[in-house]
């Protein structure tokens, strides 16, 4: 009786683990099919194999922009991948560029989610051999080969001033709702911008900047607590899809539609509705879909060494046509398009 | 903490009945006190806080998908389990919800009653987990917080809902408002009343508070123990279902975030509440105000002049606040109970 | 917490289990125990990861894994010892991030490195202190506290950076938290790593302290009637919590070469997921230490191979829950099974008090056929 019960209570101790990772082993096998037809396995450089790491998944602004690398990467013949984290945090950032080093794929085409600390990373995935691409978010430049920049920044900061001073009047207070506190590109942008307005539009006041970290429930109720704290606001700019978004949102049926004007960064999809209902009257944003179009092919260009990412590098881009690579390995993609209500039906992304 | 516990209703004599009242009373008094400082200091402040069309919306409006959820939360706390998993329920029901205006061409009403019978179906399988396989509640939900966000999410992929997806109808029933109080909060009101009703006067409901308060004498009194957790666990599961279609109706936009980390915030408006955490007692009455209490202070911080980075700071001080100050109160009364004793 | 969220332990169910433990040889207690089931688990996970997901044998594989789950791995010593004396700590994410901050802060304006990492140590005293002085002085749930700590910490580590992120940490410092020992595939965060493991295995297991935490996880009243100080062991427990929190906090830092507010944000979920997996009570009293690395291990590795063959972070979420709740359920369930059919199989009522059987992790103890056991396994 003893060893039966005894037995017993190993056993029962014991399958629990055993059948959870047995149950993991069928997770595996389904996974493991699948990544042998990828092919991308091969190690070497010298194989077309882009892998696109966005800030995170789930985010329209970078479905285009994989939409636009993969339709690249399948003119050159090449295999395309999309991984990246649920949240965009550099730490889960970081295990992706890990797993991607060890399975050494050709080209890393990054967006990120801060300068410095996924660095260490991707210099371990260069040692190795990977071509890194950084795209729409930079890093420290020793770390990457490569910057797509979307525009420069300045004319992303200058076209936004330019467009809140056209819809204000070039006066009265104005406020910022920004993506994340630590976000490197809107931080950037508001400097240029607050000088930009010191500077040349004396009579605009920037009183507040709040962070709606590119979360729509946030993004809303920051928009709500601004209107109200600021009762004669004239103007809140954008500069992320999110923010941009949710603040047309909250605006367009709320008593300060048409007397608070709205523009920043957004994508055509999202604020249709709201430039047609007259919550927003222009707002700016270069094609995402080009930039990542453009980042697959520059991350082509480095593989087959081409290029190496020096200022004056040439590359062909495919229906973009020629770049050249800037001062610090940057190449810009162009001038931010504007939107608004004549042009807004001929874009759709 | 059994004595605090089942309020005036279920005490044996009157005259104690009356002195707990009073103490429960005075709890959440104490909590719409609170509430009324922040709403009347950031007023003087700013008055259009309170005095213009939008303050006064957004006063009933930003608390009311959090007071459903505490609702839901302090029904689950007082049987002396907790629900974690409520933000994934949330996020994946107002997924569901899109997904279902985008697929099908149901009307709204099903797709809605759809919508909380799922959050039902998810809050019975925590209920099952904890009822039948005897496992705490806390352990189970991070669990199924884990999994049903990562349903979502693998669901959900890159497509996310957008407003333009959404029934024109539900999006402006969202931001409506009747007799001058969003449509949203009449919801939560709604939901309110029921509950507090079946929770304070009818037998399951003090049931659940007896089972919270003592599991071991409701047992032996003959109480179906599985039976009520495992009606805690639905009310609390459709109830995030419910908020989950609030969300869509308010918010319009889905993505693999919505919900995300808004459990805490139910646990803890519950706390503020007075829903003590070890179960048996509490209103969810003061749950409910412990909801706006929270989100009146994160919309008032910014006019206060302290910056939104703070907003989580406070919150914790709050909580902290409310558990020591319930401490202070249950022994207060512990003391006069005593006394009571010894002088007779 | 034992003693809130479940606070009438009986004192019978407690005389018969430390008897139990002790009625088989010892290394059938060692063979079958929790402990060796996970680290089964992970050895089978391990080869079979290895065998089907490509680039999983390689060693970088390991360094990866170690690096990734060097936090996880220090905060979980402590927090064993936290949830075993039926207690929880929330905050520890927090406490990471504030650290993290602190140090950052404080480097940046000119204070010696070493001076601001001590400083860092310093604060997750403090952290741990004030959620130790709230749950023993004060007497409040740990569960609640540490609810209120999590949101009170990061609110100051975010609050105190802003939009800020400290960077620019010296190379020397960063380069040894992603440095590895000599010319081996380990990371060096692993000898501070493997020197605590070995402190805290012997505190735990083999000194009256730790005797003494399991004491008051089994039953609170009867440890402090038989001289342990219960709220004083409690209150290191915090407080050692904090301050390897904040360790933890000073290598997240070095390693990613950045102070943020939102560093470490939702870790304290994984924490206590790997601790519960590693065979660790919720109600206290039960659980080891070697089962909690390897726990963490676990999930590490894992996620890792997830992410090898191309699965994206939500499959990796839904694997986690799963085996978390397939951990303790199975046991669960498995332990009513035979707890059912061992009554059935014998009137021997006093081999029933004493035998083993329904000692599954998660489940509270009832060793007993007396209706107060039963009740007692109901509760959560």
């Amino acid at each position: 009786m003893t060893t039966a019960t005894t037995r017993r209570r190993g056993l029962g101790r014991f399958v629990p683990a055993v059948a959870a990772a047995l149950g993991l082993s069928l997770v595996l096998t389904a996974c493991g099919g699948s990544d042998d037809e990828g092919g991308s396995g091969d190690g070497g450089s010298g194989d077309l194999s882009v892998t696109f790491l966005p800030k995170n998944l789930g985010n329209p602004y970078f479905d285009a922009s994989s939409t636009g690398g993969k339709a690249a990467v399948e003119e050159f013949g090449g295999t395309f991948k999309e991984v990246g984290p649920s949240e965009a945090t550099p730490d889960s950032q970081v295990s992706y560029i890990n797993t991607l080093t060890q399975q050494g794929t050709g080209a890393i085409a990054i967006s990120a989610n801060d300068p410095k600390a996924i660095g260490d990373a991707l210099q371990e995935a260069r040692d190795a051999g990977t071509k890194v691409v950084t795209f729409d978010s930079d890093t420290d430049p020793e770390y990457r080969d490569l910057f797509v920049s979307q525009a420069d920044a300045k004319g992303i900061a200058s076209k936004q001033v330019e467009l809140i001073a056209k819809a204000i009047g070039d006066q009265g207070k104005i406020a910022i709702l920004s993506a994340s506190a630590n976000a490197t590109n809107q931080n950037e942008w508001i400097k240029l911008m607050e000088e930009e307005l010191k500077a040349n539009h004396p009579n605009i006041e920037l009183v507040e900047t709040v962070y709606g970290d590119d979360d729509d429930q946030t993004s809303f109720d920051k928009t709500a607590a601004l209107l109200q704290k600021h009762s004669d606001l004239k103007g809140i700019v954008s500069p992320t899809t999110v923010g941009i978004a949710a603040a047309a949102r909250y605006l367009s049926d709320s008593q300060y539609k048409g007397k608070v004007a709205l523009t920043g960064l957004g994508t055509p999809d999202q604020m249709r509705e709201y430039v047609k209902n007259g919550t927003v009257g222009s707002f700016a944003l270069w094609s995402p879909e080009d930039l990542g179009y453009l980042t697959a092919f520059a991350a082509k260009a480095l593989i087959e060494g081409e290029i190496e990412g020096k200022e004056g590098d040439k590359f062909e881009a495919g229906k973009l046509g020629e770049y050249t690579v800037g001062e610090n390995g940057v190449v810009v993609l162009g001038e931010p398009l504007e939107f608004n209500k004549d042009n807004i039906d001929d874009f759709n992304f | 903490m059994s004595t605090a516990a089942p309020a005036a209703h279920a005490a044996p004599k009157p005259s104690t009945g009356d002195r707990l009242r009073k103490i429960v009373q005075a709890r959440e008094t104490g909590i719409i006190l609170a509430f009324l400082v922040v709403l009347a200091v950031t007023t003087a402040i700013n008055p259009s806080f309170l005095f213009s069309k939008d303050g006064w919306r957004d006063l009933f409006l930003t608390p009311s998908i959090l007071v459903v959820l505490a609702v839901g939360q302090a029904i689950v706390i007082i049987t002396r389990n907790v629900d974690l998993s409520v933000g994934s329920i949330l996020g994946l029901v107002a997924y569901a919800t899109g997904r279902l205006f985008v697929d099908t061409g149901l009307p709204v009403p099903v797709v809605l009653l759809l919508a909380v019978l799922l959050g039902v179906v998810l809050g019975l399988v925590n209920g099952v987990l904890v009822a039948f396989a005897k496992v705490p509640a806390l352990v189970i939900t991070l669990g199924t917080l884990y999994i049903y966000r990562g349903i979502m999410m693998s669901w959900a992929g890159s497509d996310r809902i957008n407003a333009s997806d959404i029934p024109r109808d539900l999006l402006s029933f969202g931001t409506s408002s009747i007799l001058g109080i969003p449509s949203l909060a009449w919801i939560s009101f709604l939901v309110l009343g029921i509950g507090a009703y079946v929770m304070g006067r009818t037998r399951g409901g003090r049931e659940m508070y007896a089972i919270g308060s003592d599991p071991d004498a409701a047992t032996l009194y003959g109480l179906k123990k599985t039976k009520r957790t495992l009606l805690a666990f639905a009310a609390s599961g459709g109830l995030a279902g419910l908020a989950g279609v609030l969300y869509v109706a308010r918010y319009g936009t889905i993505s693999s975030g919505a919900g995300l980390g808004i459990e805490f915030e139910a646990v803890g408006a519950a706390v503020i509440g007075g829903v003590a955490i070890f179960g048996g007692s509490g209103t969810l009455f003061g749950a409910a105000v412990g909801a706006y209490l929270l989100m009146t202070i994160n919309r008032g911080l910014p006019i206060l002049g302290i910056q939104d980075f703070w907003q989580r700071a406070v919150v914790g001080i709050l909580i902290i606040a409310a558990i020591v100050l319930d401490k202070v109160l249950r022994e207060r009364q512990h003391k006069k109970l005593l006394a009571e004793r010894d002088a007779a | 917490m034992t003693s809130l969220i479940h606070p009438s332990d009986s004192e019978t169910k407690q005389v018969a289990r430390t008897y139990r433990d002790h009625q088989r040889p010892l290394w059938q207690r060692i063979l079958f125990s929790r402990d060796v089931a996970v680290w089964a688990a992970l050895v089978v996970v391990y080869l079979y990861a290895s065998a089907t997901v490509p680039f999983f044998d390689r060693p970088i594989t390991i360094t990866y894994l170690l690096l990734d789950v060097a936090p996880i791995l220090l905060i979980a010593l402590p927090m064993t010892l936290v949830i075993i004396t039926g207690e929880i700590d929330l905050s520890v994410a927090s406490t990471v991030a504030l650290a993290s901050v602190s140090f950052g802060v404080l480097y940046d304006k000119g204070t010696p490195i070493l001076v601001a990492a001590l400083a860092a140590l310093l604060v997750g005293v403090v952290c741990g202190a004030f959620n130790g002085f709230l749950v023993t002085t004060v007497g409040l749930p740990s569960l609640a506290v540490t609810i209120g700590t999590l949101a009170l910490y990061r609110g100051i580590a975010v609050g105190l950076l802003g939009t800020t992120a400290v960077t620019d940490f010296p190379d020397t410092w960063t380069d040894w938290a992603r440095g590895r020992i000599g010319e081996s595939d380990i990371p060096s965060i692993m000898i501070p790593f493997a020197v605590l493991a070995i402190l805290f295995i012997v505190l735990l297991h083999f000194t009256a302290f730790g005797r003494g935490v399991y004491a008051i996880g089994l039953n609170e009243g009867a440890a402090r009637f038989s001289g342990i100080r219960v709220e004083r062991t409690k209150l290191l427990l915090f407080v050692l919590t904090g301050v390897v929190s904040a360790l933890a906090g000073i290598y997240y830092t070095l390693r990613y070469g950045s102070a943020r507010g939102d560093n470490a944000n939702g870790m304290e979920l994984q924490v206590i997921a790997a601790v519960l997996l590693g065979g660790v009570s919720i109600f206290g009293g039960r659980g080891a230490l070697p089962g909690v690395i390897a726990g963490v291990l676990l999930i590490g590795a894992i996620g890792s191979a997830l992410r090898l063959a191309d699965q994206t972070a939500d499959v990796i979420n839904i694997v986690t829950g799963l085996l978390l709740v397939v951990s303790v359920v199975g046991s669960s369930v498995l332990g009513w099974v035979s707890s059912k059919r061992r009554r059935r199989g014998g009137p021997g009522a006093q081999s029933s008090a004493t035998s083993p059987g329904t000692s599954a992790p998660g489940v509270p103890q009832s060793d007993t056929d007396t209706p107060v056991g039963e009740r007692e396994r109901e509760d959560r």
